[in-house]
């Protein structure tokens, strides 16, 4: 890694600790020669009106995507947009954003589909730089593009879609999207769009636990005890165990991919961005309705 | 394109048209600074309706007298880009009339060439304000 870790204590407990970064931490090594900082939100927006100074925008629909097929941008695709926002394959890359970090988990996520050696979480985002008082600006870094390989995208690793869920049936699954939107009550979040999905409900075994689970009020991360309490003390998942976590469109189960892989350190965890919006809609997928997680069918 | 968009849309839409596409954003952001402050008592307590096709808390309100119809709306600052759509809509509907407004095309959303600069998910916010608009000119109209 370019930069060493953070070594904060509050970190030291996490299987993976050099996947996250405290405000402190951030606040010492802006400026640093190899450091990164990328800002992705909900809100396209929210980055110009004030960002954490030398940060670059990066949006998840507009640029992690391919614009015609669901699916996210190739090598060629990942290469250019780096060489555009000025990031090297060596640098350190920090992630950060709105919403407890969703769509900064997602992206981080997509930096992990490409191998991206050194890419971490700020704990608690945006709203934590902010709730702390620190400095934002609203000027836009100079460009300085470089070079970065094409590197294949890895999807097999950390990814899931339908036809690998559907053979997964019985192992550990996670939805983390709201109670109601899990018992098939609605098929969005909570005063958020109706985003097209035919019906609602979960994949029959899987097991209800909301993302914001794993984060505290403030948006940081739940310390490591309390995250082992939660998924392999209540829920009796096997850290060696094969899991597959989905939500909607596949963010807010970035969130909890992020706890289970670096946090927690289980073995195989995956991420199903296909979600609810495709399962929901999926020709000859089952669903189960209702707050239990139901049985293969 | 639509030929029937009123003067204040249409003029919005060619300002956007005519920009490179983060130029497009530029000028959502100056419109989500510019959303009018709406002062404290002129809607009345329960008269704001939530946006619900929007993901950030935004409600609109639309004042009528006579013929005369006022769009207001709230969106929080830390929604920047649900504050530029209300904004556009307070900005583009003012000084319309009922009729007007009724027959501002659904779609006009669609036609400020944000598809691309902003994705059509987080459109679908702007055209959920709008019809909302519609429906609570309508039902005042039938008052």
């Amino acid at each position: 890694m370019t930069i060493p870790p953070d070594s904060s204590p509050q970190l030291s407990g996490y299987a993976h600790p050099e996947r996250l970064v405290t405000t402190d931490w951030l606040a010492d090594n802006l400026g640093t020669s190899g450091l990164r900082v990328i800002e992705s939100n909900e809100d396209i927006l929210l980055y110009d009106t004030g960002h954490i100074t030398g940060a670059i925008k990066i949006d998840w629909h507009t640029e992690l995507n391919d614009p015609v097929i669901r699916d996210y941008v190739d090598g060629e695709g990942f290469s250019a947009l780096m060489e555009r926002k000025g990031i090297s394959r060596e640098d350190t890359v920090v992630i950060y954003g709105d919403k407890s970090n969703w769509w900064a988990a997602y992206a981080l996520w997509v930096f992990t589909l490409f191998g991206h050696p050194d890419v971490r979480l700020l704990n608690g985002g945006r709203d934590a730089w902010i709730s702390e008082g620190r400095e934002l600006t609203r000027e836009i870094p100079a460009e300085k593009p470089t070079d970065y390989p094409v590197i294949e995208r890895h999807d097999g690793e950390i990814r899931a879609f339908k036809e690998d869920v559907l053979s997964h049936l019985g192992k550990p699954l996670i939805d983390v999207r709201s109670p109601e939107e899990y018992s098939g009550e609605r098929t969005h979040m909570p005063a958020y769009p109706e985003e097209g999905a035919l019906r609602g409900g979960h994949i029959p075994t899987a097991r209800s636990i909301p993302w914001a689970r794993a984060a505290k009020e403030d948006g940081t991360f739940k310390s490591a005890e309390d995250l082992a309490e939660l998924y392999i003390a209540q829920q009796g998942f096997d850290p060696g165990a094969e899991v597959i976590t989905y939500c909607r469109i596949g963010e807010r189960s970035s969130h909890t991919w992020f706890v289970m892989k670096y946090l927690l350190g289980f073995e195989s965890v995956k991420n199903y961005d296909g979600s609810w919006t495709e399962w929901g809609s999926a020709v000859r997928v089952p669903i189960h309705t209702g707050d239990q997680p139901g049985e293969v069918s | 394109m639509s030929p029937s968009l009123p003067e204040g849309l249409a003029s919005i839409r060619d300002d956007f048209l005519a920009l490179d596409i983060p130029e497009r954003l530029q000028l959502l952001l100056e419109y989500s600074d510019n959303l009018p402050e709406v002062p404290e008592g002129t809607v009345e307590e329960g008269h704001w309706e939530k946006v619900e096709e929007c993901q950030s808390p935004v409600f609109i309100s639309v004042l009528s007298m006579g013929d005369a119809v006022t769009v207001l709306a709230t969106a929080p600052p830390e929604a920047p880009t649900t504050r530029g759509f209300a904004s556009i809509l307070v900005h583009g509907l003012k000084g319309m009339t009922r009729q007007q407004i009724l027959d501002t095309p659904p779609d006009f959303p669609l036609q400020l060439g944000l598809q691309n600069a902003v994705s059509m998910l987080r459109l679908r916010g702007m055209s959920g304000m709008l019809w909302r608009i519609k429906r609570q000119v309508e039902s005042s109209t039938s008052l």
